[in-house]
């Protein structure tokens, strides 16, 4: 065979070229996909509670994910700061992931519990009323809405067929575990949630 | 991983090695029978190409990428089960704890392996261990005299305490003032100690359903008379009576219990806002400060040292 022929014969070529391009995944990624690593939960691991799946939305909504990234790698500079590194098994219920790939500002994998609800609550107000060196926006729209609950269950239903153990009574009292509640509080209450697993399972 | 993953990875990654040999080889062969440096009868526009060879250097760059590549797929794991000579890998990621991360940590050193995560532990460890072992057997009120000690502990504080303390310590609406002699839970370093190490949880319950708003405002006159505040006498008077209630926690005298984190009422330092208006707002819907336990993050001698610079704020 010559390369003139693979030159000259352009569906030759674009299979060739897809052929090279794709090796890298069809190595890499494909059998990742098949690990038990990236598909089993770690034991402490709890699927996010109506309300913090909702939370886990305004997340997304707001984009929060472009300056704060949920993964802290495995160097001492970031676990002396963020607490252990994050595992594949902490994320398998994710849907999508948010592990971003900025820090504008800190990263959030184990923001859970590190600070009160309170604390939250001011600093999502104003960031500059608790830390004035801070360039975070405020949000304060999030105390003033109000989650109806509609659309949770469904949610949740979409979530289960995604793999997330979500049990029948789960979803029933999705609607009413998450009516009146403001953003402000669905958004705190998944903050407390992140990263928590780990330490969970000792107990 | 399964060795059916196992042996897709190695294969793949060697043939597509081995592929890549035979097309540098395939390509630097010259099939076109004309000797190089000649023209190839192509001939646009007077544009015409040359038979040219593969430059030489970047050839070679080629064949060092190989021999580069085969060494690392010997040395490092990359291929499929294959752990690679040296034992080496970046953290533990088969764990399901943090205890399990603390065994499998120790069970690769038994091994000889190679953990990088690990390794920079321990290499800090060795650096920095020793000295926080001299810091941890001195006394908190000791260390607060210690410039070195005191450095650490600021610096500890300027990333964890912060956000909430203020970077100057001084707190702010809802988060206590550290700088001044003011305790909810008390001031000796023990009381600092423990509500760094196991947090605190403030609990002052909500009375808006209890006292109608005439009688809120009432108490919140009378509590801030406590502190010799210029208030509304019949007010103040009226409230004292339904004191009784905050007395539970406060004190009879309202100097507070730092047993229960019940903050003193008659001096000037108010948490959440020492106006009427503020004073009402807490009565009614009641307040949660809440300081997180800091022994899991920090552990125990980091805590010690952040003890000390905080005891030293106010006692210097």
């Amino acid at each position: 065979m010559k390369h003139e022929f693979v030159e000259k014969h352009l569906g030759w070529l674009s299979v060739l070229m897809i052929l090279a391009v794709s090796i890298g995944g069809i190595v890499q990624i494909t059998p990742l996909l098949f690990q038990s690593q990236v598909q089993e939960p770690i034991k402490g691991l709890q699927p996010y509670t109506a309300l913090e799946l909702e939370g886990r939305d305004i997340y997304m909504r707001e984009g929060c994910v472009q300056c704060h990234s949920q993964m802290i790698r495995p160097f001492r500079a970031e676990t002396e700061r963020y607490g252990h590194y994050s595992l594949a098994g902490e994320h398998v219920w994710e849907f999508p992931f948010l592990w971003g790939s900025k820090r504008t500002g800190p990263d959030l994998a184990r923001v859970g519990g590190r600070y009160s609800d309170e604390w939250h609550y001011v600093h999502l107000m104003n960031p500059r009323n608790v830390v004035p060196e801070s360039n975070m926006p405020a949000f304060p729209w999030l105390a003033e809405n109000t989650l109806t609950g509609e659309d949770t269950a469904k949610k949740m239903q979409v979530m289960k067929q995604l793999g997330v153990p979500y049990t029948e009574e789960d979803i029933a009292g999705a609607k009413q575990a998450v009516q009146g509640k403001t953003e402000m509080e669905a958004l705190i209450a998944y903050l407390q949630s992140l990263g928590t697993a780990l330490s969970r399972a000792d107990k | 991983m399964s060795s059916f993953w196992s042996a897709w990875i190695i294969v793949l990654t060697l043939a597509t090695l081995v592929a890549l040999i035979w097309l540098l080889r395939w390509n630097m062969k010259n099939y076109t029978h004309i000797e190089e440096g000649q023209e190839m009868d192509h001939e646009f526009d007077g544009i015409v190409e040359i038979n040219n060879p593969l430059p030489k250097w970047w050839t070679y760059l080629f064949w060092a990428c190989f021999a580069w590549g085969f060494l690392y797929l010997a040395l490092y794991p990359g291929l499929g089960n294959f752990q690679g000579l040296l034992g080496w890998k970046s953290s533990n990621q088969d764990v399901q704890s943090l205890e399990e991360s603390r065994q499998a940590m120790e069970e690769a050193q038994e091994q000889g392996l190679i953990v990088e995560y690990d390794r920079a532990v321990r290499d800090a460890e060795e650096k920095y261990g020793p000295i926080f072992e001299a810091f941890a057997e001195q006394s908190i009120p000791e260390l607060a005299k210690n410039e070195d000690a005191l450095d650490v502990g600021q610096r500890l504080f300027l990333q964890n305490c912060a956000q909430c303390h203020g970077s100057n310590a001084m707190g702010g609406p809802g988060f206590p003032n550290l700088t001044d002699d003011d305790w909810l839970y008390g001031g000796e370093p023990h009381d600092i100690k423990t509500s760094l190490l196991q947090g605190r949880q403030g609990n002052m319950p909500a009375f808006g359903e209890q006292f109608t708003d005439q009688q809120i405002t009432e108490l919140a006159n009378y509590v801030a008379s406590l502190s010799g505040r210029n208030v509304d006498p019949k007010l103040a008077e009226a409230g004292k009576q339904n004191y009784a209630v905050c007395a539970a926690c406060h004190g009879q005298d309202g100097k507070g219990n730092q047993q229960l984190g019940a903050p003193n009422l008659t001096d000037n330092v108010w948490l959440y806002g020492g106006s009427i208006n503020k004073i009402e707002e807490t009565l009614h819907y009641g307040r949660n400060g809440v300081m997180p336990a800091w022994k899991d993050i920090l552990g125990e001698d980091k805590i010690h040292v952040v003890s000390a610079y905080i005891y030293s704020l106010s006692n210097d």
